[in-house]
């Protein structure tokens, strides 16, 4: 048998190799960084909460809606998925750890040193990064603070760490399978997470060539999107979305394989449509490549563009629909209970699929150019952001958190958290369609008078909201420290794959000789 | 108040709502939920085609929902059922291939034709450019000689709480666009610093402000009216408060308008002569100051630390004139501080640059002229 992990807590943490405790390290991190970003996000909503300006000044404003945007993306929901992948990848085909365990160290410890940085830039002279999530220059160049540059650094670091975590999970899932684990027969979280990882590699450094276009014309005297030298403000945003839509993709493929892991165990019932689950997934993040400028409807492109872009992004809904299709064929004819990761994964489908309905409207250019920049954009990716990655992620540390620890958690709270949030939600996200189609743009510090029923009303989810979170919080700690202590494998009924195989709480190292897969 | 959290709930309903709210009247402004139908061919177009969306949308999801609230019911383990094993079915997995693409090809049809509409921008019987600056949108009737700035003209005391919002708060600007009925209005927009976007919901027109380079747009409606819009691409920390509000008058009186405009313009010409006095320009300094230099520089001309200078005590504005009026007209390369050469009229210019020598402590004493501005400009 293998050794434990050390006893020291410094070297266990920050020399760790084991895929388990990295994973561990990947999701504490990201959730602290979800309650930073849910704090930018109060901030915002307390702003908002009435029309003038009352708590913090336009130049702060614009500072929280970036930080807000970045550090949810990056730092929370792509750092969660990195960490389940760590915990149960190596568990779900069999393998002893991640193939290349020292790189997997060196990706996740880059994180808290970019985030710091990051964050850091709020204090400094000038302020943090204003220029909105998507940084469009000129706006992020030329008129910048000089703090762009750690913004810049810090882009290209957390873009290095996701490199190197897809790298790896392309090489475990390549290599280590056990035997009998033929691609056809991996869990879909598996592949959801391979796929996207190809997403992750092709795309991540599109989004460093942008910053270093950006570095260049600040401080090196190009003109790559100054129009002044002969530049185009228009390409920064084409090669930006180039990288921005297949990662709004990257962001969901993983939690479309988390809710596809916990259907089928609460209805007690295998997957429908495994394989065209696969094909679904992966023309999706191919379409993913092409449809980029949908972002770019109102910026002027000829209209022959605009046209093939509406199109190819109309074919996004027939791949999603798919999926939509097999998880409730998958709940038809099971035997449903509702616990709490099947709550969060059931609401994931409701709302995602709304969210999507949202996004075909969205792709009709024409009605895009009333939508585009309002808060019904903003509504529209945060049901599929929120109600869609949130959710999930979410649900997978319920279902899998008794595994981990070998405790359970508290369902009634679990219920609770699940029923505040869900409610919350709506009551944050649903009026922002009203308020954009009504005529409110996003990334406002202020607002006219007629918009001001629905902020008051969406500030006060949005409260809610957050304090759900600390419920969830409340629960893990718990759970870990005191929950009722479970030993069966399964844990879950109706749960089959070969992470249900291990011991509960799994040891430390699993799989040392392979299973056989049949 | 009752009345008010009544249409909040009534909007939860379902989209049959939504069509009820869609009219536009000014009282029920609040209250709107949906795309307005706006006044012009391509607005009604993005209008109805955004109906239909929600319809199909509506179609699809009480189906896919309905099934999948049956299914929640009757099949829970609680009742006592037992799951089946089945895991695929390829003759419906088709069919739900099959069925949503062809409702795309469906929906692509008059999503293309709404789309041409909007692309539809030739033989225009007027051309209006228009630039946006951090953070003011500036209009200019080509061929005609008239051009304007239109900026914020709520206070900055409504914004910071310091007296009641007016009913069009952030709603309104010191001039409005100002266009005829009836005549086809071409809009070639551009930006002059950051990327801007220049929105009017009812002539369903938004179309980015991009430096150096120009984007085109049309509206032609029969109905007068005022019309609100907004700049909707993030450009600084001004974003929510540089609104675009487009006046729709009567042919003859908007060709009154205009006629107006020329004779101002001719005027303006004319005052760039005239010696004005201290206290005139003080008076004239501090509102042109209110409305293009306190946004970053602040009221009382401290700025704020680390991004805007002070100007109070600052070196440039208790040194020589020229240098002054030379920041003005040239602005500094890499900042925010743009030139205001086209923006602001030398008299305009002059004052302000008076108004700083002279407020907040500052003690200069000497008076700035118009033709001091005029002849910087020109012995550039
Ligand atoms: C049926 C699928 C979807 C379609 C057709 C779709 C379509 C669109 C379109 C056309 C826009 C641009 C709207 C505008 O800016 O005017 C948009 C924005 C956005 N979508 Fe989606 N979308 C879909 C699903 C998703 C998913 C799954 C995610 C991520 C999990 C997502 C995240 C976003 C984000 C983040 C934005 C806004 C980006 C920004 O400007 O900051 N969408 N979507
Ligand atoms: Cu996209």
């Amino acid at each position: 048998m293998a050794h434990g992990p050390s006893q020291n807590f410094f070297s266990r943490w920050l020399f760790s190799t084991n895929h388990k405790d990295i994973g561990t390290l990947y999701l504490w991190f990201s959730f602290a960084m979800f309650l930073l970003g849910g704090f930018f996000a109060m901030v915002i909503r307390a702003e908002l909460f009435q029309p003038g300006m009352q708590l913090i000044k336009p130049e702060f404003f614009v500072q929280m809606t970036t930080m807000h945007g970045l550090v949810m993306v990056f730092g929370a929901i792509m750092p969660a998925f990195v960490g389940l992948a760590n915990w149960m990848i190596p568990m779900m085909i069999g393998a002893p750890d991640m193939a290349l365990p020292r790189m997997n160290n060196l990706s996740f410890w880059i994180l808290p040193f970019a985030f710091t940085m990051l964050t850091a830039t709020l204090f400094m002279e000038g302020g943090g990064p204003n220029f909105g999530w998507t940084f469009y220059a000129p706006l992020s160049t030329t008129y910048a603070p000089d703090t762009v540059n750690y913004f810049i650094f810090g882009v290209h670091m957390m873009g290095a760490s996701s490199i190197m975590g897809s790298i790896n999970i392309i090489a475990t899932v390549m290599n280590m399978r056990a035997p009998g684990m033929t691609y056809m027969k991996m869990p879909l979280f598996v592949w959801t997470w391979v796929i996207t990882a190809f997403l992750l590699v092709a795309v991540m450094p599109v989004l460093a060539g942008a910053v270093t276009m950006m570095l260049m014309d600040i401080n090196f005297g190009t003109s790559f999107f100054d129009a002044a030298g002969g530049g185009d403000p228009v390409l920064f945003q084409h090669v930006f979305w180039f990288f921005g839509h297949p990662e709004v993709y990257i962001i969901i493929l993983p939690a479309f394989g988390v809710v596809s892991q916990i259907i089928p165990t609460f209805s007690r019932k295998p997957l429908f449509g495994y394989s065209s689950m696969v094909y679904a997934t992966a023309s999706i993040a191919f379409l993913s490549f092409i449809v980029w400028a949908h972002h770019m409807f109102t910026v002027g492109m000829p209209i022959a563009g605009e046209l093939y872009f509406m199109y190819a992004t109309m074919l996004i809904a027939v791949p999603t629909g798919v999926k939509v299709f097999n998880w409730i064929t998958t709940m038809y004819k099971g035997a449903l209970t509702f616990e709490t990761p099947m709550l969060f994964s059931i609401a994931f489908v409701i709302l995602f699929t709304f969210g999507g309905f949202t996004g075909m409207m969205l792709s009709i250019a024409a009605a895009d150019t009333q939508y585009h920049d309002t808060y019904f954009v903003v509504a529209h990716f945060h049901y599929v952001m929120v109600a869609g990655a949130v959710f999930s992620g979410t649900a997978a540390v319920y279902y899998w958190l008794p595994k981990w620890c070998g405790r359970m958690y508290d369902e009634t709270m679990g219920k609770v958290q699940f029923w505040i949030a869900f409610i919350a939600f709506n009551i944050t996200f649903m009026p922002q369609h009203f308020l954009g189609l009504a005529g409110m743009p996003r990334r406002y510090s202020d607002y006219g008078l007629q918009f001001a029923d629905w902020n008051m009303v969406s500030s006060i989810g949005a409260f809610l909201y957050g304090g759900a979170q600390l419920l969830f919080l409340y629960n893990v700690i718990r759970t870990i420290g005191w929950g009722k202590p479970i030993d069966d494998p399964q844990v879950w009924e109706g749960a089959v794959g070969l992470e249900w195989t291990v011991p509960t709480p799994a040891p430390f190292h699993t799989f040392s000789t392979p299973p056989v897969v049949k | 108040m009752m009345k008010r959290a009544k249409a909040l709930f009534l909007g939860l309903l379902s989209p049959s709502s939504l069509l009820l709210a869609g009219s536009v009247s000014a009282e029920s402004a609040t209250r709107q939920l949906n795309m307005p139908r706006g006044v012009t061919e391509v607005s009604q177009a993005a209008y109805d085609i955004h109906m239909i969306m929600i319809w199909i949308c509506t179609v699809i999801g009480v189906l896919v929902f309905g099934f999948m609230f049956y299914v929640m019911y009757a099949h829970r383990k609680s009742r006592g059922v037992t799951a089946a094993n089945f895991h695929e079915n390829l003759v419906v997995e088709i069919l739900w291939t099959i069925i949503p693409a062809l409702i795309l090809i469906v929906m692509a049809v008059p999503a293309t034709t709404a789309l041409l509409k909007v692309y539809d921008t030739g033989n225009p019987d007027i051309d209006i450019k228009v630039t946006g600056y951090q953070w003011k949108w500036q209009y200019e009737y080509i061929g005609e000689g008239v051009k304007f700035m239109s900026e914020l003209r709520t206070s900055q005391d409504e914004i910071y709480g310091r007296a009641p919002k007016g009913e069009h708060y952030l709603r309104e600007v010191t001039q409005p666009l100002v266009i005829p009925t009836n005549k086809k209005v071409r809009f070639l927009i551009t930006g002059n610093d950051v990327i801007h976007s220049w929105w009017v919901p009812d002539f369903g027109v938004k179309r980015d402000a991009v430096p150096g380079l120009f984007t085109a747009a049309w509206a032609k409606t029969d109905q007068p009216g005022t019309y609100v819009g907004e700049c909707t691409e993030l450009c600084g920390l001004g974003h929510a408060f540089m609104p675009v509000v487009v006046e729709v008058k009567e042919e003859a009186e908007y060709e009154e308008w205009l006629a107006g405009k020329k004779e101002e313009a001719a005027l303006y010409a004319s005052t760039i002569g005239k010696q004005w006095t201290f206290d005139e320009l003080m008076v004239k300094g501090e509102e042109v100051y209110g409305r293009s230099c306190a946004g970053c520089h602040q009221a009382n001309g401290e700025g704020i630390a680390g991004v805007f200078p002070a100007l109070k005590d600052s070196p440039i504005a208790l040194g020589p004139a020229e240098g002054h009026i030379g920041i003005l007209i040239e602005g500094v390369a890499g900042s925010s501080m743009q030139s205001f050469a086209e923006q602001l009229s030398e008299v305009e210019i002059a004052a302000v640059v008076h108004y700083e020598r002279n407020a907040w402590g500052n003690d200069v004493g000497d008076i700035v002229q118009p033709i001091d501005v005029l002849n910087f400009k020109q012995s550039q």
